[in-house]
């Protein structure tokens, strides 16, 4: 029992500490929203520390093998946790000009955490339910946290309603599975697979596709993308930025995992979806973020692009697949969460704006945030020798090694209509004359966060080792065998 | 060879420049000020720098030198520098026009001086390691990373369509490289490396060779540009600022016609042979074609846009009929045409700067109030003709000369593109120098003063020095141009060889 409790620490740190912090909250005689939000950091790194511990260990299981701890499950768990400590962090500033500053959004940060370490965690599709559950719960009600704002709760609503869906259909799918495997244990599912079955009975591959298609509306892929745009325009900025970031790394995290274990051995079923579903992200995300004008709405489709450009490296199935896929991963959070410190910057006297027109001059009136908000961008774009351009050659590389070229070439020539909207917010900052109204300054803590993050994204070429091995790392527990000798 | 790591501190010193100019306060005069001296000084002291490395390179190998090697993103990518007989001057050539491109902007340049001296410094960085990269990957870093400094030059000091501009050029270029990235990734999965000379030594089968060729075409092919893929050079130069244009002409072509030297001739030299044909014609057209569209222009730099295509022609020509002479008459003409586009670009830059206007028309007659101009700008427009005394000529006869053993007609059309030169460069020059002075503006028109006659006069000297004497040059690149054509021919005559 002690054992099991050791390997969940970081979900019981996090758990626990939002409790602590609702208590604080509550019972508190003053505004206790300042403290809950930097108890909620430090719980968030106390849990990312306690979940890089198991860095280098053997993997191990616990409660009868429903949860798993390995170096995948802690890299991807320090990632999301980092975060979303970010996520809190940057909208402090927002939330209190927009007077939305509460401290349950910081618990419910925290609670969503909790679940998508869970998530992380899952090696039984019940954990896994639970996990996406928990997380989910916690996005639909900040989500609509402006209660007041039309477009809030109908972002929240639309959320939960087309969430609800999702889940649905993950839970058919899981039933299904287990069905036909007599398990819900990852593990167990695999073996009942025949190894590199060609033709697999009816029901199983339609409890997949379900599964599939559950988990790709956690990820936005097309064509389960369609709620991220009015998600992501109606939530308040800071929420947007956090849905963007750490839910994306846990929802990878967890469809690698239940793909490359649970269903190894159903990789010719599975890899054709995947294939499909990268495409469609990386073109509609490229081709339909052409016409916004919301900056929002433009990172929702841009968000859409980059986890197609993430499944590609899925789509191969190999330890360098998946190392690819966690790089890319890791590097899109930085970069997201990088160009919202901007977005979240990007204020008038009148208020917060959202339109790209809004950044006119912004290289002249202020240099510091175009700089960064421009660095982001190129990187998005993946232009050497910004971070993001190496996660695409990884991602590349993979699916070259395992033949995907048609895939690749889509897949580059899709990065090039999306270099043309980045450009478009680059051009707008730095070629367009200076709007009337000027930008307030940044405050100065996402200026530091800005900061931090456009000089890790433009120094990464430097010394890029060791994420890159970290991945590697991670993709070694994942891939048992050389999965990628299935493809031809 | 030597410990200190030369040529990376050639290649980052204008970084660290740039890290200068970031750190100057103070109003805005003193920023700008301040900022182009910084900028002046860190091109002069990269151009000292890389003729110090250019006195210790041994001209008689073949091999490269310099070289460092360092291990950086994954086993077999690793950060490698080094210089052979042919990239040595490209990095001179770069280091060399930088400090010109500087002074020309000293006046010229008044709006975000700081930004504008950080642009070109970050450009000389990503320019020198294009030519200095050994690793394909690096190479790729310092060759798309150079686009992100470019557009910005374009498209924030440009001319009126800068924004439509900018964005042909990024687009246009991002779009041949994104193919080559994925060759090069398909070369590393095959090989395990990306370190130049072993992929030259690989050997790869010739289906794939097919295939990675174009990938490579395709990048090359718009940046150099060749016809039909041409347009958007045009549009770029006659919006880029006056020194933006002679980096864009002066050394940025340059890196198509030296990515086929580095890495289409050496490491696909069936699929080289097997396209070499299309790319006989592909010049040819450039070399006819676009000299008669130059002929029709109205703007003085959009003329010498379309003059660089025709020239660049002769240099894919050369390239790809892989004979000594094609080839070292193909490095001579980019280098030679390195100074030459850039001072007619300069040249353009100085009626620009005094009538803001670059039609054509709207000149005439400036011989008799510019004397020193019309002089020196009489020997760029006859070494752009390609007349014998001037560098122009030496490598548009090498490169006929070479292409003449391989595919006679083409070197035919080629010739003929040299009459053709002379029509539009000669009408162009008439047209804005001689006869009366028609306009009200030009009565009162002044001559070069100093700092023009400055720049441009280093340019001068190159074109008549290695017009009489190319020796230096051609010595320093034979060995390694040799060395180029003899594997070339050799891994011909094997496969030719072994299927026969």
């Amino acid at each position: 029992m002690l054992n099991n409790l050791a390997l969940i620490l970081p979900e019981l740190i996090l758990f626990i500490g939002a409790m602590g912090l609702l208590m604080i909250g509550a019972f508190s005689k003053t505004d206790a929203t300042r403290t809950v939000d930097l108890g909620a950091v430090a719980i968030l790194a106390l849990a990312a520390a306690a979940a890089g511990s198991y860095a280098t260990d053997a993997p191990a299981t616990a409660f009868n093998g429903a949860f798993i701890m390995d170096s995948f499950t802690s890299l991807m768990k320090v990632l999301t946790f980092i975060a979303t400590a970010i996520a809190i962090l940057m909208s402090q500033s927002f939330l209190k000009l927009e007077k939305l500053a509460r401290f349950e959004y910081a618990v419910l940060l925290l609670l969503a955490a909790a679940g998508m370490g869970m998530m992380i965690s899952a090696n039984d599709l019940i954990a896994l339910y639970m996990g996406i559950e928990l997380q989910s719960l916690a996005l639909y009600v900040v989500a609509a946290i402006n209660r007041d704002s039309l477009r809030s709760t109908e972002a929240g609503l639309k959320y939960f309603v087309l969430g609800a869906l999702s889940s649905g259909m993950l839970l058919y799918g899981a039933s299904l599975i287990y069905g036909f495997s007599g398990s819900t244990n990852f593990n167990d599912i695999a073996a009942a697979f025949q190894p590199q079955d060609v033709q697999l009975p009816m029901a199983q591959v339609l409890g997949l596709v379900f599964l599939l298609a559950g988990l790709a509306f956690k990820i936005s892929a097309v064509p389960f993308h369609m709620w991220t745009p009015d998600v992501y325009e109606g939530a308040p900025t800071s929420v947007t930025a956090f849905f963007a970031s750490a839910p994306k790394l846990a929802g990878m995290a967890i469809f690698l995992r239940i793909m490359m274990t649970g269903f190894e051995n159903a990789l010719v079923a599975w890899q054709q979806i995947i294939i499909l579903l990268a495409v469609a992200s990386m073109v509609l995300g490229a081709f339909a973020a052409i016409g916004q004008q919301n900056i929002k709405r433009l990172m929702a489709y841009s968000s859409i692009g980059h986890m197609g450009f993430a499944l590609v490296g899925f789509a191969a199935a190999s330890e360098a697949g998946v190392a690819s896929v966690v790089l890319y991963m890791a590097l899109y959070v930085v970069m997201t969460l990088g160009t919202f410190a901007c977005i979240l910057s990007m204020r008038r006297d009148s208020g917060p704006v959202e339109r790209i027109d809004d950044l006119a001059g912004l290289s002249q009136t202020r240099p510091f945030m175009a700089f960064c908000l421009a660095v982001m961008m190129f990187s998005l774009a993946g232009i050497p020798p910004m971070a993001g351009f190496f996660g695409k050659l990884f991602v590349f590389r993979a699916a070259i090694d395992a033949g995907l070229y048609s895939l690749s070439i889509i897949g580059v020539l899709a990065s090039v209509v999306g270099a043309y909207y980045y450009l478009r917010i680059v051009k707008v900052m730095y070629l367009d004359p200076p709007a009337d109204e000027v930008n307030e300054p940044m405050p100065r803590e996402l200026s530091i966060l800005a900061g931090v993050m456009t000089a890790f994204t433009l120094l990464f070429f430097i010394y890029p080792t060791p994420l890159v091995e970290l991945a590697d790392m991670a993709s070694s527990v994942l891939v048992q065998s050389d999965l990628s000798l299935a493809v031809d | 060879m030597t410990d200190w790591p030369l040529l990376s501190t050639i290649t980052f010193l204008p970084l660290l420049g740039a890290l200068f100019i970031l750190l100057v306060r103070g109003d805005e005069e003193t920023i700008a000020a301040n900022s182009r001296a910084v900028a002046l000084w860190t091109t002069v002291v990269t151009l000292i720098l890389s003729l110090f490395m250019i006195s210790r390179f041994d001209g008689s190998s073949a091999d490269f030198q310099f070289v460092e090697r360092a291990s950086w993103l994954l086993p077999g990518i690793d950060y490698a520098m080094g210089v052979d007989g042919i990239s040595v001057l490209f990095v001179l050539l770069t280091t060399a026009l930088m400090p010109l491109c500087i002074l020309a902007s000293w006046h010229a340049i008044q709006t975000r001086v700081r930004e504008y001296m950080l642009a070109f410094l970050v450009l000389e960085t990503l320019m020198i390691g294009v030519f200095c990269a050994m690793d394909i990957i690096l190479f790729y870093l310092f060759f798309e990373g150079g686009l992100i400094p470019m557009f910005l030059i374009i498209g924030v000091w440009g001319g009126v369509r800068r924004i439509y501009a900018s964005f042909k050029f990024f687009l246009y270029t991002l779009i041949g490289s994104v193919l080559m990235l994925l060759a090069i990734l398909y070369m590393y999965w095959q090989t395990g490396t990306t370190y130049i000379p072993d992929l030259m030594a690989h050997g790869f089968d010739a289906s794939v060779q097919t295939w990675l060729w174009l990938a490579f075409f395709a990048s090359f092919a718009v940046k150099m540009p060749m016809w039909p893929v041409h347009t958007w050079l045009p549009d770029a130069h006659v919006e880029a600022p006056t020194a933006g244009s002679v980096i864009l002409a002066g050394v940025l072509l340059k890196m198509g016609g030296y990515g086929f030297l580095r890495f289409s001739l050496p490491i696909f030299p069936i699929a080289s042979d097997f396209f070499a044909p299309m790319v006989f014609a592909m010049s040819a057209i450039a070399i006819v074609y676009t000299s008669l569209v130059a002929f029709a222009q109205e703007d003085m730099k959009k003329l010498i846009a379309y003059s660089s295509v025709a020239h660049m022609g002769f240099v894919t020509m050369g390239i790809f009929a892989a004979t000594t002479q094609g080839v070292q008459g193909a490095v001579f003409q980019m280098l030679s045409h390195g100074w030459i586009s850039g001072a007619l670009f300069l040249c353009v830059g100085v009626v620009y700067d005094r009538m803001h206007t670059r039609e054509i028309a709207a000149y005439g007659g400036l011989a008799n109030r510019m004397p020193v101009y019309a002089t020196l700008f009489m020997l760029f427009t006859m070494a752009n003709v390609g007349l014998p005394g001037t560098s122009g000529f030496v490598g548009e006869f090498l490169t006929i000369l070479g292409t003449f053993q391989v595919s006679t007609w083409t070197a035919m059309f080629a010739a003929s593109g040299v009459i053709f030169s002379a029509v539009y460069a000669l009408s162009l020059y008439r047209r804005v120098t001689f006869g009366q002075i028609e306009h009200e503006g030009l009565q009162q028109i002044a001559d070069m003063d100093r700092r023009e006659i400055f720049i441009i006069a280093p340019l001068a000297v190159a074109t008549i020095l290695f017009g009489f004497w190319p020796m230096p040059i051609l010595e320093l690149t034979a060995p390694s141009i040799d060395a180029l054509v003899a594997a070339y021919q050799e891994a011909l005559a094997a496969h030719y060889g072994g299927t026969q």
